[in-house]
């Protein structure tokens, strides 16, 4: 029988949950790299038993795990992300120029078709790749260098990439996107980038409409309609039907539009997910109820989702990793909270059960199809 | 024969328990223990001090024989109960988040 396992990057370590098909009941791992900060794991689309784990800590830095098994064991593999070059500076909080320093791994993009290809995204923004499974890492500095590079400037928590999707039609195209810094396209394999953020509006910025510096929170796609892509930015959803040429606004009516993550449906292109954040400088839900919204028709009409999520009372953060999606039939939905819950739904998120509520703060969520 | 003591995390992702043992070459220096202790466990590379640059970690510090000798030159000789294994030396991760 199928299976799903997610694996949950929390604050204070990793933890695997597992279920059957009928995702009822759930094994809870004990927690793995106790005490480090996991920002995020992800298995690779063709070998789901090869685990990439980012470990960091403010003191030791940036640790790099891999498992072959499934996330039974781990082994640790290369830490070193050397900027190509002399890295030159970005924008710091103050207007200022700062030189570029790597911090930690925010994401890892495992590649479709092999196992020992895998990037990484990292604060400071830079994408990295691995093609010997993660033992070593070069980046790809066509983006970092890009023209605007120097004008990039932090958002609140930090110049991180936390975003690297790849076309599933067309290898040579990926999309990332950077706070605060916006969203990114490469037609040949990374080699070069296109800022792809017109239509974005930020009224954060002087001028709102410039081609970069939009606080982009999250992307996600669908495999089966590559050029469409949802986005949950800063405040403002955001559809494009043209792999990002172009931005249309759907917020429509949800209550709040400021938010973290963002999903698409496994079986159902047009069916998406977000969970409202009351605003920018109060993170949790509107009105202590925490709801995810869904909408079946791409955007701009909303419905609140809310049977078995706490209605009164609530105020936790849902981080922009923290939502993923299992290819199951009906499609699963899991989303993690600053709270420690991680909640499911086996039903496309008509209804939701906690399947544990004490965990850390879960920083990342990645659901797995276990055959 | 030099004792190093490391904060727990490091302990745990060297997998080792207690002190750890190094010979070294020559008179011990900081450089030198952390040389030893990198070839020793590649693992802890980059968790001390730079890949690169070879500084030590903002939080990193070193103390021995109860001084601090974190901003101490890299290449100093270690005190002489240090050297003789006699005192341990500490890598510690510094307080932070009260």
């Amino acid at each position: 029988m199928s299976g799903v396992r997610l694996l949950v990057g929390t604050r204070k370590g990793a933890f695997v949950l597992t279920s059957d098909g009928t995702r009822d009941e759930w094994d809870v791992s004990a927690p793995m790299f106790a005490g480090w900060e996991i920002y995020h794991l992800k298995g690779s689309p063709i070998d789901p038993d090869r685990i990439y784990a980012s470990q960091s800590s403010g003191w030791f830095g940036q640790i790099v795990q891999r498992s072959d098994d499934g996330g039974k064991t781990w082994e640790t593999v290369g830490n070193e992300f050397a900027y190509a070059g002399t890295p030159g500076t970005h924008q710091w909080y103050d207007g200022t120029q700062h030189p570029w320093e790597f911090a930690r791994v925010w994401h890892f993009e495992p590649s479709l078709d092999d196992p020992d290809t895998v990037y990484a995204g990292v604060e400071d923004a830079a994408i990295f790749r691995s093609t010997d499974g993660g033992h070593n890492w070069q980046e790809l500095p066509g983006l970092r260098t890009h023209p605007s590079g120097e004008s990039w400037q932090p958002g609140a928590g930090g110049l991180c990439l936390h975003t690297i999707i790849i076309d599933p039609e067309n290898p040579q195209r990926m999309f990332i996107a950077i706070s605060a810094a916006g969203a990114f396209r490469t037609d040949d394999g990374g080699e070069t980038w296109l800022p792809i953020n017109r239509g974005l509006r930020s009224n954060e910025l002087p001028d709102e409409d410039r081609e970069v510096g939009h606080c982009v929170h999250r992307i996600a796609m669908h495999p089966s309609k590559p050029e469409t892509l949802f986005m949950q930015k800063h405040w403002h959803v955001m559809r494009t039907d043209d792999a990002g040429d172009s931005w249309q606004k759907v917020s429509g009516n949800l209550p709040s539009d400021f938010g973290f993550p963002i999903a698409v449906h496994p079986h159902e292109p047009e069916t998406i997910y977000v969970v409202p954040i009351k605003s920018d400088s109060e993170h949790v839900p509107p009105d202590g109820k925490l709801r995810v919204y869904r909408s079946r028709s791409g955007g701009n009409e909303w419905e609140a989702l809310t049977d078995g999520l706490p209605q009164e009372h609530c105020y936790v953060n849902i981080f922009r990793d923290a939502m993923s999606t299992d290819t199951l039939d009906p499609g699963g939905i899991y989303f993690g909270t600053s709270g420690g819950q991680v909640y499911g739904s086996s039903d496309g998120g008509d209804t939701w059960n906690a399947i544990v509520r004490d965990l850390p703060a879960v920083l990342s969520v990645e659901a797995q199809t276990l055959p | 024969m030099i004792r190093v003591a490391l904060p727990h995390h490091l302990r745990t992702l060297a997998n080792v328990d207690g002190e750890v043992e190094l010979e070294l070459d020559g008179v011990p220096t900081k450089r030198a223990v952390v040389d030893a202790l990198e070839a020793t466990y590649p693992v802890l590379r980059g968790t001390i001090r730079d890949h690169a640059t070879l500084e030590r970690r903002a939080f990193i510090r070193f103390f021995a024989c109860g001084q601090d000798l974190s901003l101490e030159p890299d290449d100093a000789p270690l005190p002489p109960e240090v050297a003789a294994g006699e005192e341990v030396f500490r890598v510690v991760g510094a307080m932070a988040g009260g």
